[in-house]
């Protein structure tokens, strides 16, 4: 069987948040991503999702928990991560904020090169810059991220990945700061560049919809947790996980379910409630359910899932 | 209809808006009619630079200064352009108020919450007694779904979702009967952008407001108004009811705008996200016949000349596309690729 290309194990990620005080971030997550695979990592804000993304990526110190990649674990040494930082890339949201407004495109694209001292740059740059859609590519070279529109501006950030040739592409939240009409080729570029590059891609977002579109697994976090995980048609046509069902029924569309409106805000990953962390909001357990159930609910630890065992959703009603 | 049907509430009339730039003058809104009638709800969707936001800024007439708008702009039948700046003052906020997105920026930092609430309505009444405005102020919050204790809260001891409806709450101070709220919703999670509608809807039907919502999300539209207009590159290109707009576009860009947002489950967006090709003009970098043919993905030879008009293209519908798609397939909205 093939190793995952990326792998956490009972990952947690703290910060402190005053002297005696820390959040747990991210509170024992396992998750695998296959190579060749897209996996959506998806929840709200706050609930860890870029946390889990950064660590992933050896940006962010463990507090527990490993994180492998294809079956070794992250290296520890300042070459071992830098080697790892060529193979694993991520891509952030805002390309206005990623690009350096001073480089220009080439500039930009070629930098990793030069960090990694990469022989045949200009060839390099070229086809990343041919592979994002930008041909051809030497009309680009000169231009600055001001003169070129939100949707060129993601695909310079995208080639810069590319250009180092990685196996691993990590992309927060990749088009939510794009106009609609532009996200869908940006996502059919991830899609292209999956099939034609094998790579193995993490997508972080809180769009459903994104993930409906190009994931073939989805990860459902809430606050510091995996709570469901599934293929996509699983976790989107079958949902099981209470919050999941929640988060579904809001997503806005004709023809849909009684939408479920949760109250009260995302929690605090600092006071994250006994028993399971969704109980204080879920509406299962408010609607009702056997006593015995109830008090596992409130008081009993869930256990974290297992990765990649067809799907699965941490939920005591359930089972 | 009746003739004892009220006006319209807002009604733009051959509304032009140009911008003087360094390096000429750029038209933003190139002539935009559109009538939203008493107690109804319109949203307006396009996309960045499609001139949505420089067009419903003239309802209070916060247009910036290197703006100039010709046509008309009527608030229950009177024209804000050419009003009083007496009168303009008394129409904002106690006739008709706006609710901006980035609840962010919009509250000042340094005062509590109650305070920047209290405001417009101390503006307006500067003889209200104090009681009965804190009075007020808490029951404008418990509208909004807030605890009234919140209004000694400053902003930032508040979530994005709990600001946003601060800001809705400052907006219905003054119980104005029209209600402008653009992107109300766009920073927020899809779970919170829930509760922030439902607030705003709920209150638009219990108060029976008149409500213009702005949002580049065609879904987010079809669920809360009634009636949709789709603009591109300054201009509406389609009108008609929300559902239909969404659903069965006519004008090939709304229905490239409405395949963005997939419908989850259906298997025919699995792997197949839909976009167009290129990006939206730049306002302005607009030539001869339809702005959207150089995207469109049916264009014919004839779409890059003369000029193009807003025509009926089924009962209540208008598209300014000289092939609109119409047609009943129950598929239409998913956008051709």
């Amino acid at each position: 069987m093939t190793s995952p290309a990326l792998e956490a194990r009972d990952l947690q990620v703290s910060f402190h948040t005053g002297r005696n005080t820390s959040a747990r971030a991210v509170d024992g997550v396992n998750l695998t991503l296959m190579p060749g695979q897209i996996v959506a990592l998806v929840g709200e804000s706050g609930c860890g999702k870029s946390t889990l993304a950064r660590a992933l990526l050896g940006l962010q110190p463990l507090a527990a928990g490993e994180v492998l990649v294809h079956g070794q674990a992250l290296p520890t040494s300042r070459s071992g991560i830098k080697a790892y930082r060529r193979r694993a890339q991520l891509v952030l949201q805002d390309p206005m904020g990623s690009l350096n407004p001073r480089m220009t495109v080439y500039e930009s694209v070629a930098e990793g090169l030069r960090i990694h001292g990469v022989d045949r740059e200009e060839e390099r740059v070229a086809e990343a810059l041919s592979r994002v859609g930008m041909r051809p590519p030497q009309r680009f070279y000169t231009r600055y991220p001001h003169e070129l529109s939100g949707g060129q501006r993601q695909r310079v950030v995208i080639a810069g990945a590319l250009v180092l040739e990685p196996e691993i592409l990590v992309a927060d939240e990749p088009v939510s700061s794009l106009d609609a009409s532009v996200r869908g080729e940006i996502l059919a570029l991830l899609l292209r560049l999956r099939d034609e590059l094998g790579l193995s891609i993490l997508i972080v977002t809180h769009d459903l919809g994104l993930a409906w579109n190009v994931a073939d697994r989805i990860a459902v976090m809430y606050l510091g947790r995996i709570i469901e995980e599934g293929t996509t048609e699983e976790v989107l046509a079958d949902a099981k996980h209470p919050y999941t069902r929640a988060l579904l029924s809001v997503v806005p569309e004709i023809e849909r379910l009684e939408p479920i409106v949760l109250v009260g805000e995302p929690p605090d990953p600092a006071r994250i409630p006994a028993g399971c962390r969704f109980h204080p909001r879920c509406p299962v357990l408010q609607g009702g359910l056997p006593d015995e159930v109830a008090a596992r609910c409130r008081g009993e630890a869930l256990p974290l899932l297992p990765v990649q065992s067809g799907h699965a959703a941490a939920c005591f009603a359930l089972t | 209809m009746a003739t004892d049907a009220p006006g319209p509430a807002l009604e733009f009339r051959d509304v032009h808006i140009t911008y003087r730039g360094r390096d000429g003058d750029v038209p933003a809104v190139r002539g935009v009619d559109l009538t939203v009638a008493a107690g109804s709800s319109l949203g307006i969707a396009g996309e960045s630079g499609s001139g949505k936001s420089t067009l419903i800024s003239t309802v209070l007439r916060l247009q910036p200064k290197s703006a100039t708008v010709t046509g008309q702009v009527l608030v229950d039948g009177e024209d804000v352009l050419g009003m009083s700046f007496k009168r303009l003052r008394a129409l904002r906020w106690a006739q008709a108020s706006i609710v901006f997105q980035g609840a962010l920026h919009g509250l000042n930092p340094l005062q509590r919450i109650g305070e920047q609430i209290a405001e417009p309505i101390t503006v307006h009444d500067p003889k209200a007694a104090r009681g009965d405005v804190d009075r007020r102020v808490g029951e404008l919050l418990e509208q909004v779904g807030l605890p009234a204790a919140r209004a000694r809260a400053y902003p930032h001891q508040l979530s994005g979702g709990q600001r946003q409806r601060v800001m809705i709450a400052m907006a219905l101070a003054c119980r104005p009967r029209l209600i402008v709220a653009d992107e109300p919703t766009t920073a927020l999670d899809v779970m919170v952008q829930a509760q922030v509608l439902k607030v705003l809807t709920d209150l638009v039907d219990e108060l029976d407001l008149t409500l213009v919502l702005i949002s580049h999300d065609l879904s987010v539209l079809a669920d809360v108004c009634q009636r949709a207009a789709v603009m591109y590159a300054g201009r509406v290109v389609e009108s008609g009811p929300a559902a239909d707009v969404f659903e069965r576009s006519a004008h090939p860009y709304s229905r490239a705008l409405a395949g963005a947002f997939p419908r989850i489950g259906d298997a025919s967006f699995r792997y197949a996200p839909s976009g167009l090709p290129g990006d939206p003009p730049f306002p302005g970098d607009v030539g001869q016949g339809c702005s959207f043919a150089p995207r469109c993905p049916v264009a014919r030879e004839d779409c890059a000349t003369g000029t193009l008009e807003l025509a009926a293209v089924a009962e209540g519908r208008m598209a300014a596309c000289r092939y609109p798609l119409v047609d009943d397939r129950a598929d239409a909205h998913r956008g051709d690729r």
